[in-house]
Parts: structure tokens; sequence; C-alpha cells
């Protein structure tokens, strides 16, 4: 009997411990960020073109260049992304295709980014012709993030009740009447949450847009989609690595900027799901 | 033409097991025809093949004829939004969708086109009302459906079925999640219903099929084992199989 309590202490301690540690690498690159970058964010910083070759001066292009791949990834990946997802939950039967597409979608997942990358340079900036542009940066971080879109959304397809899809069809509905109406609005918030944080990932890649995108030092902002931009991933690259004396205000200034995006993003995420969870009563 | 249903050697496949075994039943117009069987008997298999709701099944096979207004409906040609319209179904569970009552009793005009404000209000009048549900609802058609007792929302999930006009109301096991009060209250309701429409019900409740039901078939194994009028079928049923189910020996 003394032995089982002990065990337990223990077992409960090592869980504890185990969890703690996960979340100190966390609690320290959010401080050390902050610490070091938060006095470098005045609206100058943010809003200005960087000069004296990135020495001085702002990331405002960068700003720009990663808000427009994040909508760009978002006007892609979004509709394919659910559209793929709701044929493979409602219509697909369980076929040598369905499985085919399956294993796709988790080998998509598990792709190194770099590769995404680099076949991003292939087939959009080379072979259709795009250049190093937003649309090929785009596409190519759309690609990467499908498989996380399509995973959640079929996800949140899965969690809508089969009776809610049987009594519509008993009515008299056709199968896209029964996930327009029944399936898709019960869907949705788990449907935003999963594609929100898929494109909060993609917003803080680099690999994908290093050679399909992403432009060293461009002091002027994209005016189409055929333009190269800056992005803030890259530009923090390029500032610990590739300028010599780069103040280390800037380049913290510039990492919080990216950390400060993409939480806002999972923010969001989290705030949608919240406010559904309180409606959602079946 | 009296019978509304009729099927004629009907067997019915789930992959390689056999869950219908030449099943030839005539179900009359107007009247409750009850199913009763042991678990896995086939009732709720047979049920779904008036609907053709084994079709969202993968592996289902079926053959041989069931006509419906002497029709073929194991047809692939036939249209199946129609035939659901004409014959609908009642769940185990009560199962509104999480929308205000009022959307939940349009839903199946909405989808089959209606937009109508004063159309969709009536119907949903007319429909509440057939199921003596309007007078308890009528100032909280805007309430969450989910927000209703278990009685209510069967009722609605009902009135829901009513408001697309079908002839047929197959009923699976509609009171296996109420109590005894609501299951009465129901069970009223059906003898109401009758007069308009044809209801098949399964049940695992005997004595729900000696009340209610005006015809009553007892199924085994993929078999219908006896059919006749209830009466019959309780006081004097002919094969001894039914009257060891009927008599609690069996089940």
């Amino acid at each position: 009997m003394r032995d089982t309590q002990r065990t337990e202490r223990i077992a409960f301690a090592v869980l504890l411990i185990a969890t703690i540690i996960v979340i100190i690498p966390v609690g320290l690159i959010v401080l050390l960020v902050l610490w070091r970058g938060l006095p470098a964010l005045t609206p100058e910083f943010l809003l200005a073109m960087p000069r004296d070759g990135m020495r001085a001066g702002g990331i405002f292009p960068a700003i720009v260049g990663t808000f427009y791949l994040t909508l760009g990834t978002a006007a892609f990946a979004i509709p394919f992304g659910i559209l793929a997802a709701i044929y493979l939950n409602e219509y697909a039967g369980q076929n040598w295709l369905t499985r085919v597409i399956e294993i796709a979608i988790i080998n998509l997942a598990g792709v190194p980014s770099i590769v995404y990358g680099l076949f991003g340079l292939g087939l959009f900036v080379t072979f259709l012709g795009f250049g190093a542009s937003i649309l090929a940066g785009s596409l190519t971080l759309s690609i990467m993030t499908l498989p996380v879109i399509i995973t959640a959304t079929r996800e949140a397809l899965s969690t809508v009740p089969r009776s809610f899809r049987e009594v519509s069809f008993s009515l008299g509905a056709s199968r896209w009447q029964t996930v327009r109406h029944v399936v898709l609005p019960n869907a949705i918030p788990g449907i935003l949450t999963g594609t929100i944080l898929g494109l909060s990932r993609a917003a803080g890649e680099t690999a994908p847009i290093l050679f399909t995108v992403a432009a060293f030092y461009l002091p002027r902002l994209p005016q189409s989609v055929y333009d190269q931009a800056m992005a803030l991933p890259y530009h923090i690259y390029v500032l610990s690595t590739q300028v010599p004396n780069v103040s280390v205000k800037i380049q913290y200034g510039t990492v919080l900027a990216l950390v400060l995006m993409v939480f806002l993003l999972n923010i969001t995420a989290s705030v949608i799901r919240a406010k559904f969870r309180k409606r959602k009563t079946w | 033409m009296t019978n509304i249903i009729e099927t004629d050697k009907l067997n019915l496949f789930y992959t390689a097991f056999q869950a219908l075994i030449d099943v030839d039943l005539k179900i009359e117009r107007n009247r409750i025809t009850a199913l009763i069987g042991p678990s896995g008997c086939g009732k709720s298999t047979l049920l779904r093949v008036f609907n053709r709701m084994n079709d969202l099944i993968e592996g289902v096979k079926v053959s041989g004829s069931v006509k419906f207004d002497g029709k073929e409906i194991l047809d692939n040609e036939i249209d199946l939004i129609t035939l659901r319209k004409r014959i609908g179904m009642v769940f185990q569970r009560p199962n509104p969708f999480p929308l205000s009552v009022f959307e939940n009793v349009v839903y199946g005009l909405r989808i089959h086109g209606e937009k109508r404000r004063s159309v969709l209000e009536a119907a949903a009048e007319k429909s509440l009302a057939s199921v003596l549900l309007f007078d308890e609802l009528k100032d909280k058609l805007n309430m969450n459906a989910l927000g209703l007792s278990l009685e209510q929302q069967q009722r609605l999930c009902i009135a829901r079925l009513l408001s697309v006009t079908p002839d047929v109301l197959l009923m699976d096991e509609p009171c296996s999640a109420l109590d005894p009060f609501a299951t009465m209250k129901i069970e009223e309701l059906m003898t109401l219903l009758k007069k308009q429409y044809t209801i098949v019900i399964v049940t695992h409740n005997m004595q729900q099929a000696a009340r209610i039901s005006d015809e009553c078939g007892y199924m085994l194994l993929g078999e219908l084992v006896e059919f006749g009028e209830t009466k019959q079928i309780f006081t004097a049923p002919v094969n001894k199989k039914t009257e060891d189910y009927i008599t609690g020996r069996f089940g």
C-alpha cells in the first residue's frame, strides 16, 4: 500500500517536471525576445523603410511582404484545402484512390520545408515563369500548408454527428445540400481554427520563400503579385548572418515583430474556438 | 390499391452477411405497421430499405423487389429526393439540428427551394400543430431546439418531417430514448397521425407494438417469420417462433 502511494508520488513528480520542461524554452524565448526587442519596437521602426544597408531605419517592407504572402497563401490553400477535405470526408468511398490521396497528404506534411522551396523554384519560378515573386512564394507556401488545412478540416467535419447527415438525407436533401446546410455550418469553427494555425506556420517559414520570393534588400513596397518582396523570416536570417554590424536591437526588434504577428494569428484562432465552443451544445 | 408498400423476395447483404432473407411484406395505407424482433434481426435494415437509407452504407447489396405506390424503388433510376420526400424517417434518438425550432421545421422546405417567408411560416405552424407542439412553442420559435425536452425534440423531429408532406412515416424505435410518460404521448400522437399517414414502426417494446399497431411482423435472423393483424399475432400466433418471442420465452 505504501509502495503504491510512493510510486504515485514519483509518477506525479516526473510527469509534472516533464511538463514544466516543455514550458521553459517557450518562456525563455518569449522573455528574451520581449526584453531585447521591445525597446526597438517604435512606430518608426515598424513603418519606415530600411536604410544604410539595413543597419538603420525600419522593417516596413518586410512586414508588408509577410502580410501579402500570408494573404496569398490563404487565397490558394484555403479553398483547395477545404474542398479537398470535403471530398475526402463526405464524398470519397473507401477505395484505392482515396487511400493514395490520404498517403500523399501524410507524406506532403512530412516533406522538409527546404524541399518545398526547391520545388517552388523549379515549378513556379522557372517552369511556369512566374519568376521570384509573391505569386510563386504564395503558391509554394500554399502547398506546404495544404496538408495542415486538409487534416484540420477533415477533423472538424468528422466532429459533426453522423445523425445530422442522416436526417438531412432522409428529408430528401442531396449530398451537397447536406454539406452546405448541415455539415459546414457546424464545422466552420474547427475549420477556421485549423486554417489560421496553418497560416501562422506559413507566415513564419523561411526555407520555402528563400528561392521563390524573398528579396535580400528591397526598400520599396511590392506593386504586383509578380514582384519580389521582403519577408520577416528571411529578413531576420539576413540581419543575423549576412550583414555585418547590425545592432542587436534591430535584430531582436525584427524577431519580436514576427513573433507578434504569428502570436496574433494564434490568438485569433483560440478566440474563435472558445467563442464557438460555448455555442456547441450537442 | 390499399397496399402502399409491397416487397417481394427482398434480400439484402452487408458484404458477405445476409441481413434480410426473402422478405415478402405488404403495408397497408393509413395503418400502423409494427416490426418486432430481437436485436440484429433486420427490422431496422428493412425499414431503411423503404427510403433507401442503406445506400449510405458501403457494401450493401439488395435484390428482389420493393414497390412503393406500385413503382419499383430498388431501381437505380429512381429519384431518391422525391422518394425520401414521400417516405420520411424518425430516428431512435431525437436529433434536431442545433438551430432554432423554426429553422428545424422548415429545413426540408428550404432545401427543396421554398424561400417565401409566408409559406415557411404557415408550414411551420401547420406541422407543429400536427404534432401538438404549436401552442407550447409558438412564442419560442426562435429558441434553440436543443433546449427542448427530449419528448418535445422528438415531436419537433416529426414536425420537421411532416413539413415536406410525406405519405409514409418510418419510425425507428422512436421512443427508446424517452421515459414512459413521453412514450405514451408520442404513441397518442401516432394514433392521431395515422388518419393522414401510413406509419411503419420498428420497436423493441412488444407492449408498444401491441398497443398501437394494426398489423405486426415478427422478424428473426433476417426472416419475416410471421406477419398479420396485431391482435392475431399477439393472441394466436401461427408460428411457434413467434409464440416463443411474444410470450417471453425468447428474446
